[in-house]
């Protein structure tokens, strides 16, 4: 089970009204390289992965959904009070008539999110690689996404993201070394 | 041994290109590349540091700058 705290994990600021990048930080939210992707992948590669790491997968893809939050928060924010015209403009016309302004898990491109963007393969290794990877693209995704902007409070927001997906990297492989090693020392984390 | 946090590459130009060309290509290299497991006992920021830095330990931190209005 989870306990909640009602509040975000990094604090979200938007300064500009720029309908334009809620559509762009799509990506982060219902992407292949989401935070959804990823919440979902290692939560449910804790089953099968030997017990040394299940406890860095429990905690990395909670943490995930911290983030998920986060992104849902920019998005909401830089929609909640545009007109349909200012909607249409940004090209979310096509967004409203499906969603009006409700969130949706889609990525920057419309194409809905779907299970296929996540493996389970049940190899340790090719588990955690593909996790790597995954983290990888994630921390691109949001170096991309801080080109598209020039308002530094959404930037410091994803640049916390950004520095995240460093960590998280590293400590999935630190796990494919704690794994491949075989080590029964567990002091780091 | 601190390894750049970005690397750059110059990428063919060629003479019929349709664009003004960009010279200099650069890529992201942070420091959890160069540390295939994080060594003990590295320096902490402080809680307010760690926070606005998304990491407990210096020796992970990557800063990145937007592009935007940059023109690259």
């Amino acid at each position: 089970m989870w306990v909640y705290e009602k509040k975000l994990q990094y604090p979200v600021r938007v300064a500009k009204c720029d309908i334009r990048m809620a559509k762009y930080l799509a990506e982060q939210y219902g992407g292949a390289d989401g935070e959804l992707s990823a919440a979902l992948r290692y939560l449910n590669q804790r089953y099968t992965i030997p017990d040394k790491v299940i406890g860095l997968l429990n905690d990395i893809g909670t943490e995930e959904f911290a983030h998920l939050e986060m992104i849902a928060t920019m998005i909401y924010k830089l929609t909640k009070d545009a007109t349909v015209e200012e909607l249409d403009a940004a090209g979310m016309g096509a967004y409203y008539v499906s969603h009006d302004r409700a969130l949706f898990y889609q990525n920057a491109g419309g194409v809905p999110w779907t299970a296929t963007y996540i493996q389970a393969k049940g190899d340790p290794i090719a588990d955690l690689y593909e996790d790597i990877a995954a983290e990888e693209k994630a921390r691109a995704t949001y170096q991309w996404l801080i080109d598209m902007t020039d308002d530094v409070d959404l930037q410091d927001s994803l640049k916390f993201l950004r520095e995240r997906e460093i960590v998280h990297s590293l400590r999935f492989r630190e796990a494919v070394e704690i794994l491949k090693d075989n080590r029964d020392q567990k002091k780091f984390f | 041994m601190s390894h750049p946090q970005e690397q750059t590459w110059v990428p063919f130009i060629g003479p019929f290109d349709p664009c003004p060309p960009i010279l200099c290509k650069t890529y992201s290299t942070p420091p959890h590349l160069f540390m295939t497991f994080q060594p003990p006992n590295l320096p902490q920021f402080s809680p307010e540091e760690a926070l606005r830095h998304g990491t407990l330990w210096p020796a992970l931190y990557s800063p990145y700058e937007s592009r935007w209005g940059k023109g690259r």
